[in-house]
Order: C-alpha cells, then sequence, then structure tokens
C-alpha cells in the first residue's frame, strides 16, 4: 500500500517494476496451460479453450467490478447473492411481458434493461450505505448478501425460476453464439475488460480510485470527493453485475438460490491473483483478467485428469491460487 | 354497577378457563427442514409448507411450527428452540447433515417428544419413533439395471454425482455394484453437486476429455439441466442417453415425450416429507399407530407410467 502511493501523484510508473509484478500471475497461467497440454491432447482445441472463456466470462466481468471496488479500499460481498437476484427477476420480467409482448425480440430487451436497473440499484444502495452511512464496506456486503439470497429463495418459492420455453430459445444465441466462432460472453468480456483497464489506467476516475485506497485522508486533502467515487465504485460493480447476468441467463434459462453461490470469492480471488492489492490503492485490470482464466482453468484441468480425487479438488484449486499469488510475492521483493 | 363488573370479571375467567381447558388438547408440531439450497430441497420445503396448510385446517387443534436451516448448527438450534420455547409434542426433522445432528436429536427424544425422521439416517439406531425416505440404494441399483437393459453389449460412460456425503455415496456404491460383471465402462465421475452450472461445466469437460460417450448417469435432475445443454451446445445429443433422478417435472415431461436424449428418469420424491408430517399428525393427534420405517421407492420412470409422476401443481 504504502509502496504504490508514490506513483499516484508522479504518473505511474509504467516500467520495469510493473513488469515485475506482471510476471507472477502470467507465469502461473503458463504453468497451468502446460499442464493442461501435458494431460489432455483436446486442452488447446477450439471447443475446450471457447468452453472456458465463455463459461469464465460472468466472473471475469463481475471481477473488472471488483477490481475497482477493492483499488478504492472497498469490498462487495453481495455480487454473487446479487446476480442471482437479478437473473431472478429478468427471468420473472420477461414471463410476465409474455401475454401482453409475445415471444418477441422487444421482451429480451425489456429483461436485459431490468436487469441492468437492478443491478445498478443494488449497487447504488450498497454505495450509499458505505458512504453515506458510514457503514464498513463488508458489513454493508455481508448484509446484502444475505438478504440478496433470501430474496432469491423466496422469489423463486425455495424451487428454480424458469424461463419460458420459447423465449429462452429466442435468448439462447446470447450465450451459445458469437462472431466469427468467438462466443458473445467472450466478446463481451473482453470489451468491458479493455474498457475498465482505459478507465483504470487513463482517467482521472481511475487514478482517484487507487488514490483513495492508498489514503483516504490525503485524498480529501486533495478535494478528491472520496464519497461520489467510491459511491461510483459500487455502481459499476452492480451495472457489470447486470451485464454477467445478461449472458448468465441464456446459458441454463433459471435461476434459483444456487446462481452465483460463491462468485464473490472467486471474483475476489481472481483479482488478488491477478495483483490487485487487497487492502487497496493498486488495481490492475488486466491481471483480474490473468486471474480469472487461472481460476477457470484450474476446474477445467481438474475436469480433464482423473490422478487428482475429486475429494481434493478444493485443495488443488487451494495450492494454484496461493501459488499464482506467490510467484508475484517473491518477484516484487527481489 | 359493581355487580356487573363481578359478572364481567368471571365471565372472562371463565372464558379464560376453557380457553385453556381447550388448548390442553392441542398438539404443537416442529417441522424442521434444511434451506432450499438445491432444486430437491426447494422441493421439500414447498411440500413442508403445503402439507402444513394443508393440515392446519384438516385439525383445527394441531398447531405447526416450521423452520427452515442454511446448516447443521442452526438446525440444532431450531429444534432447541422448539423444544425449550415451543413446547411441541412431536418433531418431524430432515437433518441436513444427519451425524452431526443425532446427539441433538436424541435430546428431543429423551425429553419425551415424538421424533421423526425423513431421509437421511441418523448415526445411532433407535433414536427416532418414525423413520420415513427414500430408496437411496435402489435409485443406484434401478439406474444400474436401466443402463444395462440400455446399453446390453456395454460401452462408456460418464457419473456425474452429488455432493459428497453418505447420499451420493450409497447411490454409487449400489450402481457400481449393479452393473459390474457387465462391459458398461465407467470413464470418469466427478462431483456436480446436485447443480445446473456445475452439470454443466463437468458435462463441457468430459465431452472435451471423452470422444465417445454412450451414456450419462446424472443421478439429479438438476445436474442434468446442465448437462443437456452442454451436450446440446457440443451437438452430441444424438450418441447418447442421460438419466437423471429425483423425478423433476420438467424431467418427466421429457421422459413422456419420448426424448431420446431423456428415455427414464428414477423417482426421488421430496414430498416424502409430507408423508412423514401427515403420519406424525395423525399419531400426535388421534393417537394413531404410525412407529416404524416407511421407505417409499426410488421407482423407473419411463414413458409408460410417466403420467402417474406429473403434477402440474409441484414446483419441483
Amino acid at each position: 500500500m504504502s509502496v504504490s502511493a508514490p506513483e499516484v501523484p508522479a504518473k505511474p510508473a509504467r516500467g520495469m517494476r510493473i513488469d515485475f509484478k506482471t510476471v507472477g500471475p502470467l507465469l502461473a497461467l503458463v504453468l497451468l496451460v502446460l499442464l493442461g497440454i501435458s494431460l489432455n491432447e483436446n486442452f488447446l482445441s477450439y471447443n475446450n479453450i471457447t468452453n472456458v472463456l465463455a463459461r469464465s466470462s460472468f466472473i471475469g466481468i463481475i471481477a473488472i467490478g471488483a477490481t475497482f471496488v477493492i483499488t478504492a479500499g472497498g469490498l462487495d460481498l453481495s455480487v454473487g447473492s446479487m446476480a442471482a437476484v437479478v437473473a431472478g427477476v429478468m427471468i420473472i420480467v420477461m414471463n410476465a411481458l409474455i401475454p401482453s409482448m409475445g415471444v418477441s425480440v422487444g421482451v429480451v430487451l425489456i429483461g436485459m434493461l431490468a436487469g441492468l436497473a437492478v443491478g445498478g440499484a443494488a449497487g447504488i444502495g450498497n454505495g450509499l450505505m458505505v458512504t453515506r452511512g458510514r457503514i464498513e464496506a463488508f458489513i454493508v456486503t455481508l448484509g446484502t448478501m444475505g438478504i440478496f439470497r433470501s430474496l432469491v429463495t423466496f422469489l423463486a418459492d425455495g424451487g428454480t425460476l424458469s424461463l419460458n420455453f420459447n423465449v429462452a430459445d429466442l435468448y439462447r444465441p446470447v450465450y451459445y453464439n458469437g462472431i466469427l466462432g468467438v462466443p458473445w460472453p467472450i466478446i463481451v468480456f473482453a470489451l468491458v475488460a479493455i474498457g475498465g483497464e482505459i478507465v483504470m489506467r487513463r482517467t482521472a476516475f481511475g487514478r482517484y480510485c487507487a488514490a483513495i485506497g492508498s489514503s483516504e485522508q490525503v485524498s480529501r486533502y486533495s478535494s478528491i470527493n472520496v464519497d461520489n467515487v467510491r459511491l461510483i465504485t459500487y455502481i459499476v460493480q452492480g451495472i457489470l453485475v447486470g451485464v454477467a447476468v445478461l449472458l448468465y441467463v441464456p446459458r441454463l434459462g433459471s435461476a434459483s438460490s444456487t446462481t452465483g453461490v460463491l462468485w464473490e470469492l472467486e471474483a475476489i480471488a481472481a483479482v488478488i491473483i491477478g495483483g490487485t492489492t487487497l487492502k487497496g490503492g493498486y488495481g490492475r485490470i488486466w491481471g483480474t483478467v490473468v486471474g480469472v482464466i487461472i481460476l477457470g482453468l484450474i476446474g477445467n484441468i481438474l475436469n480433464l485428469q482423473s490422478f487428482i480425487s475429486p475429494y481434493l479438488n478444493g485443495a488443488f484449486q487451494g495450492v494454484i491460487i496461493i501459488l499464482a499469488v506467490l510467484l508475484q510475492r517473491g518477484r516484487r521483493a527481489a | 354497577m359493581k355487580l356487573i363488573k363481578t359478572l364481567l370479571a368471571a365471565t372472562v375467567l371463565a372464558g379464560a378457563l376453557g380457553g385453556a381447558a381447550i388448548a390442553q388438547d392441542k398438539v404443537t408440531i416442529g417441522v424442521s427442514v434444511p434451506a432450499a439450497d438445491h432444486g430437491w430441497t426447494g422441493g421439500v420445503n414447498y411440500f413442508a409448507q403445503q402439507t402444513i396448510d394443508r393440515l392446519s385446517k384438516v385439525y383445527p387443534d394441531a398447531t405447526f411450527v416450521f423452520a427452515s436451516a442454511a446448516d447443521a448448527p442452526k438446525q440444532i438450534a431450531d429444534i432447541e428452540d422448539m423444544v425449550s420455547t415451543r413446547n411441541i409434542d412431536a418433531l418431524v426433522i430432515l437433518p441436513g447433515d444427519p451425524d452431526a445432528m443425532t446427539s441433538a436429536i436424541k435430546q428431543v427424544k429423551d425429553a419425551g417428544k415424538f421424533v421423526t425422521v425423513v431421509d437421511r439416517q441418523l448415526s445411532i439406531d433407535g433414536v427416532e419413533d418414525l423413520y420415513v425416505a427414500g430408496d437411496n440404494p435402489g435409485l443406484g441399483t434401478n439406474t444400474a439395471n436401466y443402463f444395462k437393459e440400455a446399453m446390453p453389449d456395454g460401452g462408456n460412460i460418464v457419473v456425474l454425482r452429488g455432493l459428497p456425503i453418505p447420499i451420493d455415496q450409497q447411490r454409487v456404491d449400489a450402481f457400481m455394484a449393479g452393473i459390474e460383471g457387465t462391459n458398461i465402462k465407467v470413464l470418469d465421475d466427478e462431483f456436480a453437486n446436485w447443480n445446473r452450472d456445475d452439470g454443466f461445466k463437468v458435462m463441457q469437460d468430459f465431452l472435451t476429455r471423452f470422444p465417445d460417450i454412450k451414456g450419462v448417469w446424472a443421478q439429479d435432475d438438476d445436474t442434468a439441466v446442465g448437462a443437456i445443454e452442454a451436450i446440446k451446445q457440443a451437438g452430441r445429443e444424438d450418441e447418447m442417453f442421460i438419466v437423471g433422478g429425483a423425478g423433476m417435472q420438467q424431467m418427466i415431461q421429457r421422459v413422456a415425450d419420448g426424448d431420446k436424449l431423456m428415455p427414464v428418469d428414477v423417482s426421488y420424491n421430496p414430498a416424502m416429507i409430507s408423508t412423514a408430517i401427515e403420519l406424525t399428525t395423525a399419531h400426535a393427534v388421534g393417537g394413531v399407530p404410525v412407529s416404524g420405517r416407511y421407505i417409499l421407492e426410488s421407482t423407473l420412470i419411463t414413458q409408460e407410467n410417466a403420467s402417474e409422476f406429473l403434477d402440474e401443481e409441484s414446483p419441483f
């Protein structure tokens, strides 16, 4: 934290030091890919790569929002439950519109808008409680995590909300199709990542986030509107949860109380693996992207082999995560 | 004036006494189930509440206390509260984690309450008065029998397991015993946690890994929903069939429609909680003898008998 503080005013050292930090997660990624290739010849096949990237894209898009929140010294534990509520509301809205609008693209578009609106509103709620209510982000979002989770259970009446079959058919291509063989989720993930990288590196907002995470006090004296910047990070997070769910719903066309369970931890893990500091002050979007891909590949590799007992999947995951962060810390200290 | 007051007071007192006399005949029944963390437990919660609503009308003297708990400590706290503050006469419990909860349930029994355990066997025998459950080994065996029938010459299959808890183990053991000695080869098994998203992921990777799969045992209908999407995405729906389990309406409908990808299903009905509540209430209110073990069969649902299992009201 204290290390990164001077970077802020001194318009970033995009030189040597950042290169060193970069090596850690990339190295872990390369090692995983090599492991994958050695385990299964289909590992690098087009189908496997698009499968892994497409299903990682939900966590990826959410993790990019989380990078902003964490960089600005905040935390959002509610994203997984929020995703479930957004999915639930989208399905309910679309099903409710069918009698009046029929099975049309309009229904899907309104459903998507509703998803973004619910995500944004949830983000505003979290953000206001943190900034105006002056409650610890951990507590606020722990609370909303529980609220959202029960809300989706309530909406689904304890069961599963399913999208009307015909609308689901219409909506399905949003997950399964794409341009030039690249599925939409991967395209959207890439666009969000590029946008996030630009905002984080090239805009005043990105620098404010890092400054606030580094030292809230100094940021205040530098006349940064700390509360507003923080509020915006939570809103961005909420909207990005909405975007992720837009791509999630067409996959299975359903939402239940198991939707998005532990997504918050995966998102936070991806952010930290990518080199963002958990305490804030330094954030790297594309590191997060690498982190997300690492997590996605771990799950994939575990399914592609039969040496490791499925009982030990969690342990393997844990080792890789710690290793990825360790590689990077080692390099930085050197 | 004073006389009227006295009379009024007497009437009120009499009323209260009368009320108390009636209350003594009333029974309170506690119902404790795990939270709806997947489709099947969602069904359990739904059927429990629906049965309670219905029985409350049938038996005006019966009061029900319902609690749904996310984990074992919360469920233990729930039943302790039921005994100490609601003074229940009988307890119907589907223990989320039976091993962790055995001693807590035994305490309820030792306090002289009638105890009904549903679905999951406690770690010591003789605690419960009534045991109502589905047939877990039977689910594995019936599924294995279908695989043998559908694949007389054998072939490669993959297994998507549930959560790493004893129920899953019982089913898998019975299944493996069932296909032993045949040419059916299990390429690999992975936990898909009785969950759609995990079913999708695990199946995608199995499809990447194995070019030749003839059958898929998903064990659960939620898992099967995810796995089917993965199979469709890979365009391999003509190469294999998939068998789920539990009897989700959507899946039974597929079976009834003669879907080649989903030719059969195996029932494991969450409505077993209704059976348990009904029997317990009949005992608590009417003294009907019900003690013992009730095992509800895990039946093979085929296109011929699917209509018996369809229920429009069911959310599961």
